[in-house]
């Protein structure tokens, strides 16, 4: 231990024998930070408060003394870990920086644009339950067709993150926003079922909206279902269709439906961050979640995906277990 | 987060009761024990979920990695007693319809046509 911590101790545990005040414990609090980070281990501490005592207090009796190499002893122990557990810190520090690089370059390569469309409002919100997002939602668009993907890669961390750039890829080789839902799921499909190692599933929903003919066509890979609200009953249905999850098997049959969509209508794409939201109490039922989207039915989409967000974060008392997604389709 | 899993082998059938939750943490017990089953020795594998209080996408992603295996050496592998919820959860990834798959409802009428 460096001379001057030896000096500045002993001074402080003098001054503390002489007057047991607040202020001179006060004094010990703060040196014991400069001796953290200095590395001095406990043992060499109890090693000079020893020596110091011996100085301060010339006849200290002897098995006094003595009782301080047992506890000197004692703390060896600690001090082991305590080494390990700021190697540890320092470790979990290094991932945290390695998992910030990795979700700078997901949130770059994969970023997608909500494009603009004539006579439709869209709205979207993805938060990740942590710093890498399972989910992925993606656009493509040309003048009358807008194109959406929502994924929900089931498995985490870096190796969905690929995953996911392996579906975005595969989307841009296709021909562009027209291409039908049924053509999309085989063909990605096929890529994530040939190179996904045996662990990693995809739920994905897709769909295209025409703005000329008000026309939404979809289809599922095992996603969870769409919510369509109709304006003109001020009710809610279910976009059902059926579909295996992608990377399970390579041939598969996916269902293609229509519906045409009339002002105010609007269709609710999620993935199960949203079904499955827990509070203390329980899962918060589907009704609820149809009843919070009701009551703002009249926003904006965004302002739409937004406020379900947050109402739903408080729901869950601001624990959020799953990355959440939601995108909505309004016809304006 | 808590799970327990008791696998029980018998006369080339495996028997399994797991309870609790299966989610990001638990899954990976759940799955090396699945790993464990020697799928030469038996023919048939039931898994029975009544106790299950919960499942997310991780578990699924066990069941689904676990069907692949057992496809492909011709072991049939059956999931039983699953809640209203689960059942949903397999039926909507398509996966009811590739997996054998009984609620607790069903069980009790197979029982009782017997």
């Amino acid at each position: 231990m460096p001379q001057e911590f030896k000096k500045e101790y002993k001074k402080i545990l003098e001054q503390y024998t002489l007057r047991q005040t607040e202020h001179n414990l006060y004094e010990g609090q703060n040196f014991s930070r400069q001796l953290i980070q200095k590395n001095i281990s406990p043992e060499e501490v109890i090693s000079i408060h020893k020596a110091s005592l011996e100085e301060i207090i010339p006849d200290l009796p002897a098995n006094v003394l003595h009782s301080f190499d047992l506890l000197i002893e004692v703390m060896v122990r600690y001090g082991l870990a305590l080494k390990e557990h700021q190697a540890l810190i320092q470790k979990q520090q290094n991932f945290k920086m390695e998992m910030e690089l990795a979700s700078n370059v997901q949130q770059t390569l994969l970023k997608t644009k909500v494009p603009e469309m004539q006579g439709l409002d869209i709205g979207m919100i993805s938060v990740p339950a942590k710093e890498m997002n399972g989910d992925y939602t993606h656009f493509l668009h040309d003048e009358k067709t807008v194109g959406i993907a929502v994924a929900d890669v089931i498995g985490k961390g870096i190796p969905a993150a690929l995953c996911m750039s392996m579906i975005k890829y595969g989307m841009d080789s296709l021909d562009g926003a027209e291409t039908d839902p049924i053509m999309v799921l085989d063909v990605i499909n096929r890529i994530v079922e040939k190179s996904v190692s045996d662990s990693m599933f995809i739920s994905m929903f897709y769909g295209t909206y025409d703005t000329l003919k008000s026309e939404f066509t979809y289809a599922s890979a095992g996603h969870e279902p769409p919510l369509y609200y109709c304006a003109k009953s001020s009710s809610f249905a279910e976009l059902q269709a059926k579909g295996l999850l992608l990377g399970v098997i390579a041939n598969v049959e996916y269902e293609q439906h229509s519906i045409i969509l009339d002002k105010g209508d609007f269709i609710v794409m999620m993935t199960d961050g949203v079904t499955e939201c827990r509070s203390k109490d329980g899962f918060i039922e589907p009704q609820a979640v149809m009843d919070i989207i009701e009551s703002v039915r009249d926003q904006s989409a965004q302002e739409m995906v937004e406020f379900v967000f947050h109402r739903l974060e408080e729901l869950q008392e601001f624990e959020q277990r799953d990355d959440f997604t939601l995108v909505i389709f309004k016809k304006v | 987060m808590n799970i327990t899993i008791e696998l029980q082998q018998e006369d080339m059938q495996v028997k399994g009761i797991i309870k609790g939750e299966i989610d990001a943490f638990t899954a990976p017990m759940l799955r090396e024990r699945l790993a464990e089953i020697d799928l030469k020795e038996n023919r048939h594998v039931e898994l029975n979920l009544t106790d299950v209080t919960y499942m997310d996408s991780t578990g699924l992603g066990v069941f689904v990695g676990f069907y692949k295996s057992v496809n492909e050496s011709d072991v049939h592998v059956e999931l039983t007693g699953l809640s209203s919820r689960l059942k949903r959860l397999f039926d909507i990834t398509g996966l009811g319809d590739i997996m054998d798959i009984q609620t607790v409802s069903e069980e009790v009428k197979i029982d009782e046509t017997v």
